[in-house]
């Protein structure tokens, strides 16, 4: 057993009993700052893989931003008591557990049949300078396009949000 | 002058080559080196915090015609040892209808965050503890995990100003991330890198805050809208919320928020001094003293601004971040697009 071997088990260890404490905490705030910690050790694996930046974004988007707009929205929306808040509980379960069975199987399933072809040894030392090249370069009008529909998205969010009256 | 510069490195190397003499292998001695290293930054910032507080206390009397500390040692100068000691001992009170394992683990978690921060941070030259190829990400990217935080206090401490509190404090630091981000862009763009170092040996001529003075600028106001402070400092606004999110916190724990802003303050001001004022450059003096004595200025200015200025209300510094400075901060970065492709 060696360092790296150590690190990716602490680190997935982390990210798998946050993912549970996600499920199975009955109050529904616990849950989303469990969440916050899965976000965390994913990005940890992101790092020990390799790709810097996307663990970087990872923190940024995920694990700064949209889990902060949960917990507020769960602040904000809650009216029952928050000690029995969490909606995983009682109804639906057997459905749920099916189709997690299902998903899992499906993602297995993808993994055992894909060819793992492994190139030459990346270099490491830049990037985000590639990443860069590869956005503005070859994948330009896909990211543009990205960058469009989430415009898209913002204006409708704000237009659905206002109401109709007020316009 | 030359044995002052590189004095640090010369001892990191020292006791790195005494390790392996002591039969631990390379990667061992390093690990050892890295907690030695989180234990001077630890120390480093337990000190600069006790100096900080007695400064600003002083710099608020001045402006406000008192004396401020002055019974412990010249010029008060021991009085924040005295408070620090104070704060140790009394009781950790935590109130009965709290969510216990939030209220308590809130504060910890945000200074740990505020000490990850100054890993990045060059303290001179070669003396960052990871130069890392996007220091500036990381800066922005861990930064951004506070307002997790202040959530937790506020929530955790199950009373409604603390709620208010750190519903506010959330509000303002997400919307002012992103002029926070752009303003760093504009630099980022000239130096063509996220590296530290990189940054620092772009402004050999010039410094970037002559380049880029509107980002500097917004860089500026936005960074005192994310530290929570004076005149942006509505999530603990006293006279309505008590103290915002840290309302039910005493003692230690309430001194770990308090330790945290201040070490947010020093890692924000370093981040400037590195960003537009040439980090560890400076003639004469050794590169590590240049950085705090950059980094000192700027704070003075924090100060003096916290203390001069009224405090705005909620809806005009939301507005102000969203309808004021981040079409600044855009505009600034097509302005230094366009000059960079003319100029190339």
């Amino acid at each position: 057993m060696n360092w790296p071997y150590i690190i990716f088990y602490v680190l997935a260890a982390v990210t798998i009993i946050a993912a549970l404490g996600v499920v199975a905490l009955p109050n529904i705030v616990h849950s989303a700052l469990c969440l916050v910690l899965t976000f965390v050790g994913v990005a940890g694996i992101y790092f020990y893989l390799g790709a810097d930046f996307i663990g970087l974004v990872q923190i940024l988007a995920y694990a700064g931003a949209i889990s902060v707009l949960i917990i507020f929205a769960i602040m904000l929306l809650l009216s029952r008591e928050v000690s029995e808040s969490n909606p995983s509980h009682g109804r639906g379960k057997w459905k749920a557990a099916i189709f997690a069975e299902l998903f899992a199987f499906l993602i297995i399933l993808s993994i055992y049949f894909t060819s793992w072809t492994h190139g030459i040894a990346p270099d490491w030392t830049d990037s985000i300078g590639k990443i860069a090249y590869m956005l503005m370069g070859d994948y330009v009008i896909a990211f543009e396009v990205a960058a469009v529909l989430l415009l898209g998205a913002v204006i409708g969010a704000i237009i659905l949000a206002r109401g109709e009256d007020k316009r | 002058m030359r044995g002052a510069e590189t004095f640090f490195i010369d001892l990191a190397r020292l006791i790195v080559t005494w390790l392996e003499k002591q039969g631990m292998s390379p990667l061992v001695a390093d690990i050892v080196l890295l907690v030695i290293q989180f234990i001077c930054i630890a120390a480093i910032v337990t000190v600069n915090i006790i100096i900080l507080i007695w400064l600003e206390r002083k710099i608020s009397g001045f402006i406000q015609q008192r004396l401020g500390p002055n019974r412990l040692g010249p010029w008060g100068i021991f009085q924040t040892i005295a408070d620090a000691i104070k704060l140790l001992t009394k009781e950790d009170i935590i109130p009965s209808q709290t969510d216990k394992i939030i209220f308590r683990t809130a504060p910890i978690v945000f200074i740990v965050i505020s000490l990850m921060l100054y890993v990045v941070i060059p303290f001179g030259d070669g003396m960052a503890i990871v130069d890392l190829n996007m220091g500036v990400l990381y800066f922005i990217s861990v930064g951004s995990l506070g307002t997790i935080a202040l959530l937790m206090a506020g929530w955790g401490s199950n009373n409604k100003w603390s709620l208010l509190g750190a519903m506010r404090a959330v509000a303002q630091m997400i919307s002012y991330e992103i002029p926070l981000a752009f303003s760093l862009l504009g630099v980022i763009m000239i130096a063509g890198s996220l590296k530290m170092s990189d940054i620092i040996a772009a402004q050999n001529n010039v410094w970037f805050v002559f380049l880029q003075p509107v980002a500097f600028i917004t860089y500026f106001i936005a960074a005192t809208a994310e530290l929570n402070r004076g005149p942006f400092d509505m999530p603990e606004a006293e006279q309505e919320l008590t103290a915002g999110a840290y309302t039910e916190y005493s003692g230690m724990r309430w001194a770990l928020f308090f330790l945290a802003e201040y070490t947010n303050l020093f890692a924000v001001s370093a981040m400037a001094a590195v960003m537009f004022f040439g980090g560890w450059q400076g003639p004469w003096l050794p590169s590590w003293l240049w950085l705090p004595i950059k980094a000192y200025i700027i704070m003075l200015v924090f100060f003096w601004l916290k203390w001069t200025l009224p405090r705005i209300r909620m809806d005009h510094l939301m507005s102000f971040s969203w309808k004021v400075l981040i079409p600044v901060t855009l505009v600034n970065l097509v302005v230094t697009g366009c000059v960079l492709q003319f100029f190339k």
